[in-house]
């Protein structure tokens, strides 16, 4: 069982979560975040006085998957998320120890 | 009395009133999220508080008796106002003047956002209606008052209004001091939309301020509307330019603060200027006042939201100009010195720049001091660093 986290770049979200569905995964998660990486900021200027704006907002997809399904997944989001300009995000894949679908109590790869 | 006239007055006082939200949305938009119903409320208690002590004190010490300093009694709790019918009926002009008054205060929020105490902010504004005010107001607008009697002319307020309000937010700041945070943590403005709405708002308002400052539906009036409208867009196309040549944007921002800019300078002119003198005037009061931005920066003053540029040094250049471009072959009794009266209006628009100013600044000073040494004026830190949407009102403007 596995946790990607992709972040990706906001205007990309609907074409990873169309791919993802084309993919078969059954469920995402999404939030809106903020952060910094090579991209960098912008400067923005309100009456004469510049302001340095250093967080870019990113949107983070997060997707439970089986273990086999790990590596289709990473690539069906990578390649619907590229732009090939600066600030594309990253995807990372991290293990995780137990799932359980509350509804039914079902654990495991069912639960996925 | 003129049915039509009084018609007119009638709607512009409406007008007028409108412009007091369009000033919440215009500084609410330019404040962090934290503070904006905090910003919004500083506004729209000006119309309840204000309309109230205009109508028990306010009306009648500035416009009561024929002192030239200080009106009386005698319009105390709107007694005898219909003694005032002319041509108009006295609750007509009683009730533009007293949209006046209410949105007068609401300028200087914008200098002191995001750190006053709500309690002592209706104190605040409540000693400065009846002693700043009401005063301000007589010597400009009454024919009784010094600055009248002495020929100075400002038909809706640049001295009365927006000298006096911006020497006031001045005074204000110097006794609370800068938000914590100010010139170390960039506090942009959170939603420029608003401004744009608060914009839009003001600007229609300020016809009836201007035009219905003719107290006649007639070709002053109308003189006065076209003016407004071209101070506006003279405004705005100035400020954009020189922000466009030093900044490399023509901001949104840009775009409203000019054509505030520009009502502000053209609200003493509007009925005594014609031709292009509007668009002169508006298209250096937008450069003027993009350049009196600079200001706060030098003297480290946290004039939040700009009240200093925009309304005071408006109001001064508006106040100012109109002692050259001053026209009796458009309204009044006396010409500027670009129009063959020689430097006897320019001198009288000085004293009375000067007049309103450093009287509203000392009285505004030792009022806000008053306060800050008893009750206190500015939030703690707490408070502050919660943002006066929740500390002040236990409200939150935006579901997170």
């Amino acid at each position: 069982m596995k946790l990607i986290t992709a972040v990706i770049k906001p205007f990309k979200l609907d074409d990873v979560k169309d791919a993802l569905k084309s993919a078969g995964v059954a469920g995402i998660t999404v939030s809106e975040v903020r952060g910094f990486g090579r991209q960098g900021g912008h400067t923005e200027t309100y009456r004469g006085a510049e302001y340095k704006i250093d967080f870019v907002p990113k949107v983070s997809v997060s997707i439970l998957v089986d273990d086999p399904d790990v590596d289709g997944v990473v690539e069906v989001i990578a390649n619907a998320a590229r732009t090939e300009k600066i600030g594309d995000g990253k995807i990372w894949v991290t293990d995780v120890d137990r799932v359980v679908r509350i509804r039914t109590g079902e654990e495991g790869a069912d639960a996925v | 009395m003129d049915s039509g006239n009084t018609a007119w007055v009638l709607v512009s006082a409406a007008l007028v009133l409108f412009m007091t939200p369009g000033l919440a949305f215009f500084y609410g938009g330019m404040v962090r999220s934290k503070n904006v119903l905090g910003m919004l409320m500083q506004n729209i208690f000006a119309m309840g508080i204000i309309s109230t002590i205009w109508a028990i004190i306010g009306f009648s010490l500035a416009f009561g008796g024929d002192n030239p300093i200080i009106g009386n009694f005698d319009f105390a709790f709107m007694s005898d106002v219909t003694s005032l019918d002319d041509d108009i009926p006295g609750f007509a002009f009683f009730a533009f003047q007293m949209m006046f008054a209410v949105i007068t205060p609401a300028l200087i929020t914008g200098a002191t956002a995001d750190r006053l105490k709500f309690g002592s902010y209706a104190l605040l504004i409540a000693l400065w209606s009846i002693f700043v005010y009401a005063p301000a107001a007589r010597w400009v607008f009454n024919a009784d008052g010094w600055i009248f009697e002495m020929g100075a002319l400002d038909f809706a307020g640049g001295a009365a209004i927006h000298i006096n309000a911006g020497m006031a937010a001045l005074a204000v700041i110097l006794v609370i001091g800068n938000r914590t945070g100010h010139g170390s943590e960039p506090m942009p403005p959170h939603n420029l939309p608003l401004t744009v709405l608060g914009t839009g708002i003001l600007w229609f308002g300020w016809f009836g301020f201007n035009a219905g400052s003719a107290l006649a539906a007639d070709g002053v009036a109308a003189q006065a509307l076209v003016n407004t409208q071209l101070g506006a867009a003279t405004g705005m196309l100035g400020w954009l330019l020189v922000e466009r040549i030093r900044t490399g944007h023509a901001t949104v921002l840009g775009a409203c603060s000019g054509a505030v800019a520009g009502l502000v300078a053209i609200t003493p002119c509007a009925g005594f200027v014609g031709g292009v003198a509007p668009m002169i005037i508006g298209t250096i009061a937008g450069i003027a006042c993009y350049l009196a931005l600079f200001i706060k920066a030098r003297m480290n003053w946290d004039d939040s939201l700009d009240v200093i540029a925009v309304h005071l040094i408006g109001g001064i250049v508006g106040t100012l100009l109109l002692g050259f471009f001053a026209d009796t072959a458009v309204n009044g009794e006396f010409d500027g010195l670009f129009f063959g009266g020689g430097l006897e209006l320019l001198k009288d628009q000085f004293v009375a720049a000067v007049g309103v100013g450093a009287f509203s600044f000392i009285a505004t000073y030792a009022i806000a001091f008053a306060i800050q040494r008893t009750v206190g004026l500015r939030v703690d830190i707490d408070a502050e660093m919660m943002g006066l949407d929740q500390s002040e009102h236990a409200e939150s403007a935006y579901a997170s």
